[in-house]
């Protein structure tokens, strides 16, 4: 009794000051939205939101770079879609080109093909590194949990005795499920995008 | 005993093979650049591309960096991008629009779009010199000729030779069967363009456009792996978008495609003739053939959709999928390298459902993500590599060879596999590199 009787006072002593330094609090205020609306890390709970994000996106890269298909498909939702755009000033890759605008079914011929014994270009050794950073949450739907999250990556590829380097941003639209974030949409844009391609994407980036 | 036929293109060609240097001597290479691509024809662009006053594209033909631009008077121009002052390239940048002319970034020369010089800054400064301001060395060069066929626009960088009706023949079919699709008659251009690099001699690209025997083999895997995704969604009661069917395609075994037929024409070009399968029940196609008859009656749509065309060819740069209006422009970058310029186009008056038929195709087959390319690249980059060896000296085009249907105007492969393409683009080669146009 006595406890929650101090809490109280205490919390009216905060309020008091609270209104005699308004500006402050004001000043305060506004550097907390910009955090809130530049990366959101400082709401309760955000440190966990990201931490949980980011393990999804370094497990996503740990997919593709250990030729783990099955596996990077089934981080999607059922209707989930991988998107790379032509351009980057597309909105969406319905009714435009598109280097990639894959669905699950799409990309479940992708792994097909490249599982297939007789996929000749795959005979020579490949293998990529992908290193993701500058994860930030930009969105957080508070009722439903969903999320938008950009990041940077940049992939080495080594094939057929060359390497190449692709490098861009992800920005993966995430829907909370009873076992964590899986991506509805992941848009990729590479900053090499709209170069000539020496050889082909065989499989996602 | 290798034979090595040094530059002596005379000994290259024989009528069923072809020896490896004419793929991988640089001097050959060098010939070619002189003798083919100097003289032909070359696909510059689409009239679309370029629709407002001062909008440009560049291109390149042969070795030669040009710009295709839109001059006042609605003509498309095409220039070499090359400052007549010091040699600087005018524009560095892919494509865009010239504003208030041509003006060189280096010393502010300028230029109106047909090339004609418009001031040199100081230009006192040349006065007493051999250089007057207003003369023809003061203008940008330009194409010797531009033509263009419902709105595809050519150029030639040689003052003479046919024109490009004529240069075209029969295998201007490609254009005509493209636009015919749309019920207004004409197409344009989807503002995206795949470029992607082969790493291989230009003629293994053009060989492969029309080569029937190869995609049950080179492209089993992906057909396959679409076929069984295919059939899975439609088991579970839905319908797979035709671009499966244009992947599953691939896997249709070997002895089917001899139910193709290619025919060859004069200047090297080429068609397959197959089945696209673009006439399916549902009710896009059903819209579509309604929109056509109303356009051109009933028995003009029987006949425009009805016309068999799988590939044109049209030697030496340019491969034209006409039924789902898409092509690629070959341009040689050196005797192992080659770049592709791969362009969709939309069918005026259509609906939007036919054009995102075909955009299934080009996402699918054509972009850099291409399931299709990706195994036929990889065969290219061998070819050159095993051409570049001395493990034999001749490459082999007997298939059906002493068998083909010749007339003045048409030679018929007795069967789709035949190496009948390959053996006509080769009877061009020859002339082109003898000194004919």
């Amino acid at each position: 009794m006595a406890r929650k009787a101090r809490t109280v006072r205490k919390s009216a002593v905060r309020k008091g000051a609270a209104r005699k330094a308004a500006p402050r609090k004001s000043m305060a205020a506004t550097a907390k939205d910009a955090a809130k609306a530049s990366n959101g890390h400082d709401r309760p709970g955000a440190h966990d939101t990201l931490r949980e994000v980011e393990q999804l996106l370094f497990r996503q890269a740990e997919c593709l770079d250990g030729k783990r298909w099955q596996d990077f498909i089934e981080l999607f939702t059922p209707d989930g879609t991988y998107w790379m755009p032509a351009a980057p000033e597309q909105t969406t890759g319905d009714g435009v080109p598109s280097i990639f605008w894959e669905d699950r079914d799409l990309m479940t011929v992708r792994l097909k093909r490249l599982t297939h014994p007789r996929a000749w270009s795959q005979r020579t050794a490949w293998g990529t590194n992908h290193v993701i950073g500058n994860v930030t949450i930009e969105k957080e739907d508070a009722r439903s949990g969903d999320l938008v999250v950009r990041s940077r990556f940049h992939m080495m590829e080594f094939r057929n005795d060359t390497t190449r380097h692709f490098a861009g941003s992800y920005v993966h639209h995430l829907k909370r499920t009873r076992d964590g974030h899986r991506i509805r949409l992941q848009r990729v844009d590479m900053v090499n995008a709209q170069g000539p391609y020496e050889y082909v994407l065989q499989a996602w980036v | 005993m290798a034979v090595d036929i040094g530059l002596d293109v005379g000994r290259a060609v024989e009528p069923d093979r072809v020896h490896r240097s004419v793929y991988s001597d640089p001097g050959i290479f060098e010939l070619e650049m002189e003798r083919i691509f100097n003289k032909v024809w070359t696909y510059v662009g689409h009239e679309s591309q370029v629709p407002k006053a001062g909008d440009y594209w560049a291109v390149q033909i042969g070795r030669q960096p040009m710009v295709m631009v839109r001059h006042a008077d609605r003509s498309v121009r095409v220039l070499y991008n090359r400052c007549p002052h010091r040699g600087a390239m005018l524009y560095g940048d892919r494509c865009g629009n010239v504003g208030k002319g041509i003006i060189c970034s280096y010393h502010s020369w300028q230029f109106d779009t047909d090339g004609s010089c418009k001031a040199i800054p100081l230009d006192k400064g040349y006065q007493g010199t051999r250089l007057t301001p207003g003369d023809d060395n003061t203008n940008i060069k330009t194409a010797a000729r531009v033509e263009s066929y419902r709105g595809f626009v050519f150029a030639s960088l040689a003052a003479s030779g046919p024109s490009l009706v004529d240069w075209l023949g029969p295998a201007r079919v490609a254009f005509d069967d493209m636009c015919d699709r749309a019920p207004e008659g004409e197409v344009e251009v989807v503002p995206t363009c795949f470029r992607v690099i082969q790493q291989s001699n230009w003629k293994i690209f053009l060989e492969n456009q029309l080569d029937a025997l190869h995609p049950a083999v080179t492209h089993e895997s992906t057909g396959r792996a679409a076929g069984e995704v295919e059939e899975e969604i439609n088991r579970k009661g839905g319908h797979a978008p035709l671009s499966y069917h244009f992947l599953s395609a691939f896997a249709t075994p070997i002895t089917k495609w001899d139910a193709f037929q290619t025919l060859g024409y004069p200047n090297g070009h080429c068609i397959l003739a197959g089945y696209m399968g673009l006439r399916p029940r549902d009710p896009d196609t059903l819209a579509y053939e309604k929109v056509m008859e109303k356009a051109y009656g009933k028995r003009r749509m029987e006949e425009i959709l009805g016309v068999n065309i799988h590939h044109v060819l049209l030697y030496p740069g340019l491969s034209v999928q006409s039924p789902l209006q898409q092509l690629r422009a070959v341009r040689p970058l050196g005797v192992d390298k080659t770049l592709t310029e791969i362009w969709h186009f939309r069918l005026k008056g259509a609906p939007e459902a036919i054009y995102r038929r075909a955009l299934g195709y080009y996402n699918l087959v054509n972009s850099p993500s291409t399931m299709v390319n990706a195994d036929d690249l990889w065969n290219f980059w061998k070819c050159h590599k095993g051409l570049e060896s001395e493990g034999g000296d001749w490459v082999s085009f007997h298939r059906n060879a002493g068998q083909d249907h010749e007339t003045s105007e048409v030679t018929t492969s007795v069967i789709g596999t035949s190496e009948q393409p390959m053996r006509n683009q080769f009877k061009a080669w020859t002339q082109y590199m003898n000194g004919a146009h």
